[in-house]
């Protein structure tokens, strides 16, 4: 999967699941703090990378991840690891 | 003691999902029964079931609200946003004032049935998700309500089978009696699905009229061949009367007792003993005598055995002062861990216009049951005073007595 087809399909769960307007993600903004997150959302995170991409991750991986960027990042290397 | 003043009810029912909507139901008999093609692939012997619209609550409530929501859940918030609507309580009233929760409710299969499946599917116990553990406890229905509207009163819910809501009632009614808190959300949740029903169904419980679902539930009729498992949620405000004076808020009622047993017998054979007990408990507190009571709402599922001793009991008790007599469950199905409550807003809503609704496919009663005072079909009537008789699994038995309000 192309960089851009993980960054579309992340942001279309984003908008869908945690009910955010399409225009607020931006690469830059805090990821936290744009959807409102709290501890119990980064269990369905989660649930939504698997779902959606198909391997399983830690909600403690979130801990080093701020920015939309930081999250996109952190699910191509997961998805390329995967692949290679 | 504080009198104890009912000034808001809020339904959502196989028979309609609000009170208007049930309002027209009870009056023209209307059944709120079909079949759930599910139960039928899942090898039911019987897919008859109470059916009714699953709310969709997106944009009402946000995700985080949402996501711990059963079913029972869903229907509990619309009921509860009826009943605070009637009762003139907004959302910044009930964050402020100190409120209490009393809901009944006695499972939440199917979200527990969910998870399990996802962890035998994943291995992973993350993937079942955020919402799963606030779905799936019994007090799922107050965890969730009490978080949404930001309660600060008793917080709790009650597990007592087919009595639950009728006992969440009862148990608010003590509470506010007593000063203990001055208002509190009752009211009975009750799943409908089949996750929770298989074992029900292997029992051999339910009316096989699987041609007809609407005749299936005939309560007292001596052709009844099982109960038919319904659901939805029922919510009524207890308030004292001196609070609900001081808001001016309308009374629908007055709580005048509550009265309780235990069979101490079978776990699912009910017996005539302790349905009497509770009806003489009810009697007593309320300070009245049987000839007193209009209307009695029974709690009669039909099946053979309940509804006989139900019916036992109640001739034991009235003797020859029969009050009306209807099982609304005719209509609505069994609504298990909801009933208690529902059935007071039926008598309720039966009181408030005059009438009291059929006991419909009613048509020939047991032979002992014969001086019981049906009504087979709607009969126009005013009356002041009715009494709703609840029972479950384990001889749990509740009784409640509801006035018109007087000054």
């Amino acid at each position: 999967m192309e960089r851009e087809e993980i960054i579309d399909k992340i942001n279309e769960f984003l908008v869908e699941e945690f009910e955010v307007e399409e225009e607020v993600i931006e690469p830059e903004a805090n990821l936290k703090e744009t959807l409102d997150l709290d501890s119990l959302d980064y269990v369905d995170l989660v649930v939504e990378i698997e779902s959606n991409f198909g391997f399983k991750v830690n909600p403690e991986d979130f801990a080093g991840i701020h920015t939309f960027q930081d999250f996109y990042e952190y699910v191509i290397n997961k998805a390329e690891a995967q692949s290679a | 003691m504080n009198r104890v003043v009912i000034t808001g009810i809020g339904i959502y029912s196989s028979i309609g999902q609000n009170v208007d909507q049930v309002k027209d139901s009870l009056y023209h008999g209307k059944s709120g029964i079909g079949i759930d093609p599910e139960r039928t692939e899942m090898g039911f012997r019987s897919a008859i079931t109470g059916v009714l619209p699953q709310p969709d609550l997106k944009g009402m409530l946000k995700r985080r609200q949402r996501v711990g929501l059963a079913d029972q859940g869903e229907y509990a918030y619309l009921a509860t946003l009826e009943a605070m609507k009637m009762a003139n309580m907004d959302e910044d009233f009930l964050a402020n004032d100190n409120v209490g929760i009393l809901y009944g409710n006695d499972s939440s299969a199917k979200p527990v049935i969910y998870a399990t499946d996802q962890l035998r599917l994943k291995n992973d116990t993350t993937l079942i998700g955020s919402g799963s553990i606030f779905q799936s406890m019994n007090s799922t229905v107050t965890m969730n309500l009490s978080t949404i509207f930001k309660l600060k009163g008793i917080n709790m819910t009650i597990s007592a089978a087919c009595a639950s809501g009728s006992h969440a009632i009862g148990l608010g009614y003590t509470m506010i009696k007593n000063g203990l808190q001055d208002k509190i959300i009752c009211g009975g949740a009750q799943e409908v699905n089949y996750h929770s029903m298989g074992s029900f169904d292997g029992l051999g419980t339910f009316s096989m009229r699987v041609d007809n679902p609407a005749e299936a539930s005939r309560p007292f009729d001596r052709s009844r061949d099982g109960l038919v498992p319904s659901g939805g949620a029922a919510t009524v405000i207890l308030e004292s009367l001196e609070s609900a004076k001081k808001r001016g808020a309308k009374i629908l009622g007055e709580i005048l007792g509550y009265g309780f047993s235990s069979n101490g017998d079978h776990i699912s054979h009910p017996n005539v003993e302790g349905p009497t007990r509770s009806l003489e408990m009810v009697l007593e507190q309320a300070k009245m005598q049987a000839k007193e009571i209009e209307y009695i709402n029974a709690h009669a599922t039909s099946t053979m055995a309940g509804d006989l001793n139900e019916g036992k009991a109640i001739l034991n008790v009235f003797g020859k002062n029969q009050p009306y007599l209807s099982s609304t469950k005719s209509m609505t199905g069994h609504e298990m861990w909801m009933a208690g409550a529902s059935e007071v807003i039926y008598s309720l809503i039966m009181m408030h216009n005059g009438f009291i609704a059929p006991n419909i496919n009613l048509e020939n009663p047991d032979d002992e049951l014969k001086d019981l005072k049906f009504a087979f079909n709607v009969i126009e009537k005013d009356f002041d005073l009715f009494l709703s008789n609840s029972f479950g699994f384990g001889g749990t038995n509740s009784s409640l007595i509801v006035k018109r309000f007087k000054d």
